[in-house]
């Protein structure tokens, strides 16, 4: 049993079936890629797995309870991070207390307020929060404007962000879409770091393979709303349907 | 249902002021995305057009009476507008009519007013966040209002309608109801009439020119519009000109009804916006056609029945920001906007 | 308590207290040293204290703040005529009523943002003020407001055997007892009343200093910066929106109380929505999100509604009586329209130049000829310009400038 069990899920939108009696079960601790060509489905996918969409039919389990109808901050409560797109940060607010934010939600829970604590008594956040920045490299810059940083240190205090969070499930949605060759690489890096330090298990949508085959453990392909293989990605390279549904069948006219 | 046609007849005035001056909101809203809390200082300084228009037109030449003498024992003053001495009749009826005459002197003054405030003003703030918007245009309404306070002072200055048309018809008699069973001012049927001239001229322009259909593409989607090439901000600016002009013009033709004051423009600011909403943001026909059932409705909330079967409490003063906070709880696209603007 | 504050915020702390506390000393010279003033000063300060906490902190701009401040005056009153004269039952009854009203009206307009948000506290603002004008007259008298009478019940004190109507004290301590103390050829106006308000203010500047320096006030500042990723990151932001919604009407009501306990009058006008404009613009002009910008804001306003609005045209022929005539009739002209009963009209100009140009109000503004003294004197001292990026440095950043996204971090 998966930690994240998806079984039967059709979502449509007027006439179009975007997502075709999608299964999936993502075992915990791996790093398993969804692949497909454009408009195979996978953000609706990822969409219903985080709360803004609800399939029509068919379950979304993580670890034996329904994701499905929950609030965005409830997925996250229950274990579930997500690296968007676009980097999303605080940006008014310091690098520090970009990562502080996260921890308190982790440890208080989606609603808590103690009005007899100030901030600077916190030691106990604020010191879990720069291990982490450490951890992926922002910490000497920790009191600076997050709107400061670059597109690459705005991923880095994402991934901290959710880090601090010890989620069981981190969902990044294309996390290397627009980098050049190098912030791939440093990207790639980062997540293989992670990773490897904690017990996550990562479901990365992406485009780019060179970024799918160095840390995928399993490999699922998406096409026309439907999972047509699911392997390890040895399996995938030359798999005759993954061709297929990128370039298309071969005309002989 | 001589009452009900009596109520739905009141509605109508009110319904016509806010119907066009939540045209002018949407416009605004709709093609420059931007929330403008000096429009109701527009509708007010509408009115205030007439106002210096007739009091130009009325400039009256003093001089004493060879004959009579005034209470206090002096000559008497006359007061004669040199219209009348340099016209005679024709004078006295342009006096008379001077309401009408006022639109052609608004239009421009009006116009001139939008393409000013636009372009000295609204156009910084297209990329702004809405709550700047908000306060710097609140602060021009605020300006505005209390520079006409300064100039005409703080009474409201009565405008009289022409001759013609004081009084009222029996309009239960024209459609084969019993006699004075339902009587109408007639002044509030022209200001009907002329509002939906106004809108009927607003919506045929929009949809019958090229300009105006690069407006309705610009309320779409207005990036695309400007990389198609288009100078948009030409567009724009002759855009918050019309629409000062539409709000300008409602202000104008509605002082026989209503004695421009300097704060009338934040009195219906609320409402308007009110309007807008319940219509839905961004669409002109919500905007005109939630501007004409809220005035109606207001106008049946007043009705003594309703009164009685509320124990005595009158709600038409809250009766509109009831209903608007119903729909914006249930439905905040409004009766007609379109879906996923702005529904956070 | 005061030793979990950070030493410039004890400094802050101090110094604040002790400005309030000498501003009779401070305003005479000034011309405004008189009680009526000075009660102004402080209970606008604590009303745009809380209004900023919603608006500066959280991002969310209500137009309605005054109907919270009209409930508040009218529950006082009517606990100053029903249990006591006393200003203790009354003021703790009208924080209570008006924050349960804000409960109501945030529980509903905090279903949505933005926009409609705003335009909702609008509906809500305007309704509340038709409600007290003309439907709910048996509680707030409609047009005449509500006033104290010879005969209120007051069952908690004694009789009252006078013929003249009792007057709101602080047990024993009459809100109009001014003691005049000349001083530098001045006359000092130390009054009871002031001196309420003032240690009220102090202590709601303390709370709102605690609330931006606590986890709380964190978390408002990331609804205000990006609400939807706060949601992702676990936290629901919808009870914190409410929560900082519920205080600042509670801040609103206790303003309202207090004006009611200096002046026993309350009246529909205060509820209307233009009378909300009033705090926004002492908010925004004093400089919105920052800590002390709201007092300022405040002070400012309402000292220049008292001095401004009183230079009336012979007044200002007076200053330019020494130049030749036609000269000091066309500066008359022009000057005259701006001041006296015209200075709506100069502060609506300029709460416009500050939205352009120095969004963070007269906080920012102070901060960047700070910066700009420092820059020149480093300057001269260094022989050569250096950029420094100390961490602590950054806090009124010009990035994106406008009042509704000036960064947080304060002075």
């Amino acid at each position: 049993m998966g930690i994240l069990e998806v079984k039967g899920v059709n979502k449509r939108f007027g006439g179009l079936l975007a997502l075709d009696d999608v299964n999936l079960s993502i075992e915990e601790n791996t790093v398993h890629a969804i692949i497909g060509p454009n408009g195979a489905g996978k953000s609706t996918l990822l969409n219903c797995f985080i709360g803004k969409l609800l399939p029509d039919s068919g379950t979304v389990n993580f670890n034996n309870s329904s994701l499905l109808g929950l609030k965005p901050y409830q997925i996250n409560q229950a274990g579930i991070s997500r690296v968007f797109q676009t980097p999303e940060v605080f940006s008014e607010l310091s690098i520090l207390e970009n990562v502080m934010i996260p921890a308190f939600a982790h440890r208080d829970g989606a609603f808590h307020i103690s009005l007899f604590k100030s901030l600077a008594e916190e030691t106990a956040i604020r010191e879990q929060a720069e291990k982490i920045l450490q951890d992926v490299g922002l910490v000497d810059t920790r009191h600076h404007t997050a709107s400061s940083m670059s597109r690459g240190n705005k991923r880095r205090l994402e991934m901290a962000m959710c880090l601090v969070q010890q989620p069981k499930l981190l969902l990044l949605d294309e996390p290397t879409a627009g980098m050049a060759r190098a912030d791939t690489n440093n990207t790639i890096d980062l997540l293989k770091t992670i990773s490897e330090a904690h017990n996550i298990t990562f479901v990365v949508i992406e485009h780019d393979m060179h970024v799918v085959f160095s840390l995928a453990d399993r490999i699922s392909v998406l096409s026309q709303g439907h999972v047509i293989v699911e392997d390890h990605p040895s399996n995938i390279k030359g798999h005759p349907k993954v061709q297929e549904a990128y370039l298309g069948t071969a005309e002989t006219q | 249902m001589d009452a009900i046609l009596l109520q739905i007849l009141n509605g109508l005035d009110k319904g016509s002021a806010y119907a066009l001056i939540a045209l002018g909101l949407t416009l605004i809203f709709g093609t420059l995305g931007v929330v403008n809390f000096a429009h109701g200082a527009l509708f007010m300084l509408g009115s205030f057009c007439t106002v210096t228009f007739n009091n130009i037109l009325s400039f009256k030449r003093v001089t004493l009476s060879e004959t009579e003498l005034s209470p206090w024992g002096t000559p008497l003053e006359i007061h004669v507008p040199y219209a009348e001495l340099w016209f005679g009749d024709f004078g006295a009826t342009m006096i008379d009519y001077s309401v009408f005459w006022s639109i052609l002197f608004a239009i421009p003054v009006m116009l001139l007013i939008g393409i000013v405030m636009e372009r000295g003003l609204i156009k910084h703030f297209y990329k702004r966040p809405h709550a700047d918007q908000i306060l710097v245009t609140f602060g021009l309404a605020i300006v505005l209002q209390e520079v006409i306070k300064s100039v005409y002072g703080a009474n409201p200055i009565p405008q009289p309608a022409p001759e013609a048309f004081v009084g009222s018809i029996d309009v239960g008699a024209l459609i084969g109801m019993a006699e004075n069973a339902v009587i109408y001012p007639i002044w509030r049927l022209v200001y009907f009439l002329f509002a939906g001239v106004v809108i009927g001229g607003i919506f045929a322009f929009l949809r019958y020119t090229t300009f105006g259909m690069v407006v309705r593409a610009g309320m779409a989607d207005r990036e695309t519009v400007g990389l198609l090439g288009i100078d948009i901000d030409k567009r724009f600016t002759a855009m918050f000109g019309l629409a000062a002009v539409v709000t300008g013009l409602a202000g104008v033709m509605y002082t026989p009804i209503l004695s421009p004051n300097y704060h009338m423009g934040m009195d219906f600011l609320v409402l308007c916006f009110v309007v807008v909403v319940v219509g839905g943001m961004g669409s002109l026909t919500g905007a005109v056609a939630a501007g004409f059932l809220l005035g109606i409705l207001q106008s049946f909330a007043s009705m003594p029945e309703v009164k009685d079967f509320l124990f005595g409490f009158s709600i038409d003063q809250v009766i509109i920001y009831l209903v608007a906070v119903i729909i914006l709880l249930t439905r905040p696209r409004g009766l007609m906007g379109r879906k996923g603007v702005m529904e956070t | 308590m005061l030793k979990t504050l950070r030493i410039s915020d004890r400094a802050l702390m101090v110094l604040f207290t002790i400005f309030v506390l000498a501003v009779p000393l401070i305003m005479a010279p000034l011309g405004a040293g008189y009680p009526d003033l000075m009660q102004r000063f402080a209970i606008y300060g604590i009303f745009a204290i809380g209004f900023n906490i919603l608006f500066g902190l959280t991002g969310y701009l209500s137009f309605g703040h005054a109907a919270f401040l009209g409930v508040g005056s009218y529950s006082a009153l009517w606990m100053l005529k029903l249990l006591s004269i006393n200003i203790v039952p009354a003021i703790i009854f009208a924080v209570v009523v008006s924050g349960l009203f804000a409960l109501l009206i945030g529980f509903i307009s905090l279903r949505r943002s933005g926009i409609y948000f705003s335009i909702l506290t609008l509906a809500f603002a305007q309704m509340s003020y038709n409600l007290a004008y003309s439907v709910l007259t048996p509680i707030t008298n409609g047009e005449t407001g509500l006033q104290l009478d010879l005969d209120d019940p007051r069952i908690l004190d004694t009789a009252n055997e006078t013929s003249q109507v009792a007057s709101p004290s602080f047990f024993g301590l009459e809100m109009g007892d001014t003691a005049v103390v000349p001083f530098l050829g001045m006359d000092l106006q130390f009054n009871v009343g002031f001196y309420v308000s003032a240690l009220i203010l102090i202590g709601m500047f303390y709370l709102s200093l605690r609330i931006f320096r606590s986890p709380f006030g964190m978390i408002l500042r990331a609804v205000k910066s990006n609400q939807t990723r706060l949601n992702y990151t676990g936290f629901n932001s919808r009870p914190y929106t409410l929560t900082a919604f519920v205080i600042s009407g509670m801040y609103a009501g206790l303003a309202g109380a207090l004006l009611v306990c200096m002046d026993p009058l309350a009246g529909a006008d205060r509820m209307q929505w233009t009378a909300s404009g009033e705090v926004v613009l002492m908010t925004i002009m004093g400089g919105a999100g920052t800590l002390i910008g709201p007092v300022l804001g405040a002070g400012m306003i309402k000292y220049f509604e008292n001095i401004f609005s009183r230079m009336n045209e012979s007044v200002i022929q007076g200053w330019f009586s020494a130049l030749p005539d036609g000269v000091s009739d066309v500066l008359v002209a022009v000057v005259s329209p701006f001041l006296g009963s015209g200075w709506h009209i100069s502060l609506g100009l300029i709460f416009m130049l500050v939205v352009i140009f120095l969004p963070g109000g007269l906080v920012e503004g102070a901060s960047r000829i700070m910066n700009l003294v420092t820059r020149l004197s480093q300057a001269r001292k260094a022989g050569s310009s250096r950029s420094d990026t100390r961490p602590q440095d950054d806090d009124v950043s010009s990035e994106g400038s406008s009042p509704s996204s000036v960064n947080t971090r304060e002075s």
